[in-house]
């Protein structure tokens, strides 16, 4: 079946099996290898991207629900001239990863969690990473490194 | 971990969808938010020919006010609900449910509808359906009819539904006067779904009586149940303390427990006591607020 996406503001237009996952079809398809596949079994959250703007498991989608979508990958986080995402900043400022397998993913809820609250609380903060698992850090440098991208950020949602 | 191949349908209407679905009937699989099929499929326990997908169908994803009832689209997602202005102050215990499920990113996906189709003996939604005398609205090709929420679970994951019947609408009662609802959950730590849940609603009467109460427990059997025996129990009496606790020990009579690795029946039945009083507890407090 043939689908249009926007992923990361480029359009395009591919041809794929209708039981092609979302996650197949950013990492094998559109060639963009930061979204991760951990568990293929919709736990870990490796593999979570923006759709619409929401955060979702790109490992439980099927490309084609994703036809006349917008998608951001982590590699759409980062300015034209390279320059990081404050998000991306703040995990390296407050060492919010280790072997990195998560990041992508645990950044982009992150993400969807200061869009939809620009100030959020420690707890608020664990409580939008529930559907995340790291395996190395053991999450208090990512719930730092996600205030020094809240602070950073100044409440602004961009 | 790749489903196997499937046709794949995107209706635009609930018209051309009820269609597809009497068309293909066994055939074919209705697809809504995808977490509870594409996990299926994609460990090949669900191989169907066809997948009908209900993604597009913008028209089932309202929540709205109709007289004394809300009526909710079978599309509407998990975060809708929890994040509704509406049902927050006026079903809390629909918003209260939605934020126990899962995690965000399930929540943005997962649909009421869907959740209450697949009838997963530990998911949330059937107990506050239970505990408001949801009705569920099914539409087909031949005409649409409504079904009792007490009607509606008819087992381990199988439902009163029809095949080619589409879950349209789901009307709840908004919560009137001296009334409080609660729901309260032991959640699997690593799954999140309810090893135990508890919904009630509960209405006082001027004296501080309890005049009606409603509860909907799931997790705990094959399939989510009424605690009848702990509403009778407390319908027209005062709530003391003591005999909150001595109702709720009925939650799990007659129902043979589920056992699983994680928890035992006997465990489940224990659980199923606490977590029943609690929201009881919960609901009275709101109830007198
Ligand atoms: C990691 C994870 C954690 C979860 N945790 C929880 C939890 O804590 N609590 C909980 O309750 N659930 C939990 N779920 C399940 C989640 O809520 C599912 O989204 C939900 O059970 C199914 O809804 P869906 O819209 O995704 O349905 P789908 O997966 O699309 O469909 C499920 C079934 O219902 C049928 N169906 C769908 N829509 C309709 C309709 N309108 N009419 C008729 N039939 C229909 C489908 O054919 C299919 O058989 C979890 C899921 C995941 C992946
Ligand atoms: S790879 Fe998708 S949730 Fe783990
Ligand atoms: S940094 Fe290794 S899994 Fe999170």
């Amino acid at each position: 079946m043939n689908i249009r996406v926007r992923i990361n503001g480029a359009a395009r237009e591919d041809e794929v099996e209708p039981r092609l996952l979302l996650v197949h079809y950013l990492r094998d398809v559109a060639g963009l290898t930061g979204t991760h596949i951990g568990c293929e079994t919709s736990i870990c959250g490796a593999c979570t991207v923006l759709m619409n703007g929401e955060a979702v498991k790109s490992c439980t989608l099927l490309a084609v629900q994703a036809d006349g979508a917008e998608i951001t990958t982590i590699e759409g986080l980062t300015a034209e001239d390279g320059r990081l995402h404050p998000l991306q900043q703040g995990f390296w400022e407050e060492h919010g990863l280790q072997c990195g397998f998560c990041t992508p993913g645990m950044i982009l809820a992150a993400h969807q969690l200061l869009s939809r609250n620009p100030r959020p609380s420690r707890s608020e903060i664990r409580r939008a990473l529930e559907g995340n698992l790291c395996r190395c850090t053991g999450y208090q440098h990512i719930v730092k490194a996600i205030e020094w991208a809240a602070e950073k950020m100044g409440g602004s949602t961009s | 971990m790749i489903p196997e191949p499937f046709e794949y349908h995107a209706p635009h209407s609930l018209a051309e969808a009820t269609r597809l679905a009497s068309e293909l009937g066994e055939q074919a699989k209705l697809l809504a938010g995808g977490h509870s099929l594409l996990p299926m499929m994609k460990l090949r326990l669900a191989a169907p020919r066809h997948v009908i997908d209900l993604g597009h169908l913008q028209e089932l994803r309202y929540i709205r006010e109709a007289e004394e009832k809300i009526e909710i689209g079978a599309l509407a997602t998990h975060f809708q609900i929890e994040s509704s202005a509406l049902l927050n102050e006026k079903c809390p215990l629909l918003a209260d449910t939605a934020r126990e499920i899962g995690d965000p990113q399930v929540r943005n996906r997962g649909t009421l509808g869907g959740s209450l189709a697949h009838a997963d003996p530990a998911g949330d939604w059937p107990a506050a359906m239970l505990a408001l005398d949801a009705e569920l609205q099914a539409v087909s090709a031949q005409g649409e009819r409504w079904i009792a929420a007490r009607d509606f679970f008819v087992g381990l994951m199988s439902t009163a539904l029809a095949p080619g019947e589409i879950l349209a609408t789901i009307r709840v009662p908004t919560l009137p006067a001296r009334s409080g609802d609660a729901y309260f959950k032991f959640r699997h730590p690593a799954s999140g779904f309810a090893v135990v849940g508890a919904a009630v609603r509960v209405k006082l009467s001027e004296a501080g009586h309890i005049e009606q109460v409603a509860i909907g427990v799931t997790g705990v059997g094959a399939k989510a149940y009424r605690a009848a025996d702990v509403e009778r129990e407390l319908v027209g009496k005062s709530p003391t303390a003591r005999r909150l606790v001595e109702a709720a020990a009925h939650a799990a009579d007659g129902v043979e427990p589920n056992a699983d690795l994680f928890a035992s029946a006997e465990y489940r039945h224990h659980l199923a006591a606490v977590y029943v009083r609690q929201a009881l507890e919960r609901a009275l407090e709101k109830a007198r607020a």
